[in-house]
């Protein structure tokens, strides 16, 4: 045995582990340093008028999120509306039916695209074609702007999970004599259920903190309202505009609505988790 | 062609001239072979030699896949199956399979078995409880799930849910059951009872099996085809190539000098 070419051996193994250890120490670090902050000075801001009372006026005392809170729900619920159905069957369609054909490599390669293109594109795409039509930001356009962003990302996980089921279970309903969209949605669909419902709620996690897009087409509203047809206040463009504005009290609800979302996106990255583990188990 | 002492069995299928190929490669040369109806026909060979490809022609289950094709003929009951017009759903619903590895539906037991039943029946709740029961009891293991049917299928053992994928084939009332080394996953236990089934099902059904175990050929079946690389080297009533085989191949392999 060389002791020489072990003793160094050993010496890179050592390096690479104490350089892999560092950086990993250096990335927690940062993750933490931002949640520390983020901690400390949400839930300063939380009370119960936070979720009562609409967005202050410059100059007035106090106020809440309430507007925010609720124009963001539906926004991003309506998304979810929108994204969901489509984004699932065109997966189902990448996964089962086009396979190799010429229409699903582009779409494929169009959804790639889609899934690293700038957030802030997409909004000015929707301002183009509806808000400078209509003449009016809306929450509606807002919404749109959001399933851009969440549909490439449900088309992929679904396709991506559709695959994961092996290909005898395919077969065996094929087998049977089942015409492909009887195996699509009775067989291969139910057995990536709990993958397909991952990546719905990853997009919904991903687009309930987009503020970029929504500048172009909800904008905000200082009133509390739920008309999707009317500009519509939400957490990402309030926090955007309060926390650089120098009222306390504003900035202080920035704070308050960046841990509201903080808190969402943690929740629905648990649940997605906690699906996703299920699934591996079954 | 075979020199049996049987009446002339009436064939289910016939394979005449065909040939198989994987994009260049062939996997099937000029294979020609009668199934006899009601019958277990069992396939043999070392492993590649084409004898699970033959068995994936019968219900043209190759097509799924771009790239694989058959030529030649394949009448079943005298229709060439392998014609561009045949209606491939209506092939594999007279046609079924059994797979290497138990493939039950993620739904509940019963909805395995009567996910097949609803595809061609319009068939009242009555009738569908009772042609559930009667294909479960047919592949034996009724008296298993009985007490739980509205439990998903993927909870029972292995061999329990090869039986219900044989159950599930069974309930579409095939003329032909293929199965794909079926018992190769399995303990000898559940394989002897899955055994037991294939010889029952006979009386109904034309069985055509492919197995890696010699002994079970020998056991369950009427007719053998052995085969190597892709062609069919001898082909007769499974007694005769246990006992008397006239090729020195297919002597070597059953014997096991050889494979």
């Amino acid at each position: 045995m060389n002791k020489s070419l072990y003793a160094r051996r050993k010496l890179v193994n050592q390096i690479g582990m104490t350089l892999s250890f560092l950086a990993m120490v250096l990335g927690l670090f940062v993750l933490l340093w931002i949640l520390l902050i983020l901690f400390k000075n949400g839930f300063q801001a939380l009370s119960w008028s936070l979720f009562t009372e609409s967005t202050p006026a410059p100059g007035s005392e106090g106020g809440g999120l309430a507007n925010a809170i609720l124009g963001s729900l539906m926004m991003v619920g309506f998304s979810a509306l929108i994204s969901t159905p489509i984004g699932v069957f065109a997966g189902v369609y990448l996964a089962e039916y086009g396979d190799e054909s010429r229409t699903a490599e582009v779409t494929r390669f169009v959804t790639d695209i889609m899934l690293s293109a700038p957030s802030i594109v997409l909004g000015l795409f929707v301002y183009a074609i509806l808000v400078a039509q209509v003449g009016h930001f809306s929450g509606w356009a807002g919404s749109m702007a959001l399933s851009l962003i969440a549909v490439p990302v449900v088309v992929r996980t679904t396709e991506n999970m559709l695959r994961l089921v092996p290909g005898s279970l395919r077969e065996a309903a094929f087998a049977l004599g089942a015409p492909r969209w009887k195996v699509a949605t009775y067989v291969t669909l139910q057995a990536a259920k709990a993958g397909v419902l991952t990546g719905l709620l990853l997009a919904l996690a991903r687009i309930s903190g987009e503020t970029a897009p929504l500048l172009f087409t909800a904008l905000n509203n200082q009133f509390f309202s739920a008309n999707m047809n009317a500009p519509l206040a939400n957490l990402p463009v309030v926090i955007f505009q309060f926390a650089m504005s120098p009222y306390d009290n504003w900035i202080n609800l920035a704070w308050g609505g960046a841990l509201l979302i903080t808190l969402t996106v943690l929740v629905l990255n648990i649940i997605a988790r906690v699906l996703f583990r299920e699934k591996v188990r079954a | 062609m075979l020199n049996s002492d049987t009446k002339s069995p009436v064939n289910a299928i016939e394979c005449r001239g065909l040939n198989f190929f994987y994009g260049n490669f062939q996997g099937l040369k000029d294979v020609n072979l009668d199934i006899a109806e009601k019958k277990v026909t069992a396939f043999i060979g070392p492993s590649g030699c084409g004898k699970s490809t033959l068995l994936r022609t019968l219900n043209r289950m190759y097509s799924l896949y771009p790239g694989q094709r058959a030529e030649g003929e394949i009448n079943f009951y005298g229709q060439n199956i392998l014609s561009p017009k045949q209606d491939l759903n209506l092939l594999r619903a007279q046609v079924g399979m059994v797979f290497q590895k138990p493939t039950p539906f993620p739904m509940t037991i019963y909805d395995n078995i009567a996910f097949g039943i609803r595809l061609y029946e319009n068939i009242n709740k009555a009738d569908l409880d009772e042609r559930v029961e009667w294909a479960l009891t047919k592949a034996a293991i009724w008296d298993e799930v009985k007490d739980k049917l509205g439990q998903s299928g993927l909870s029972l053992s292995g061999g329990q849910q090869q039986r219900l994928c044989i159950a599930r084939s069974v309930a579409v009332k095939p003329k032909v059951i293929l199965l794909d080394e079926p018992t190769s996953a399995l303990d000898p236990i559940s394989t002897a009872k899955v055994e037991d089934l294939i010889s029952e099902l006979k009386s109904d059904y034309t069985v055509a099996i492919v197995t890696h175990n010699m002994q079970q050929a020998a056991r369950l079946s009427d007719f053998t085809a052995y085969m190597y690389l892709g062609t069919l080297v001898e082909f007769n009533q499974t007694t005769e190539i246990f006992t008397r085989p006239k090729n020195k191949e297919t002597e070597d392999y059953i014997t096991g000098r050889f494979g």
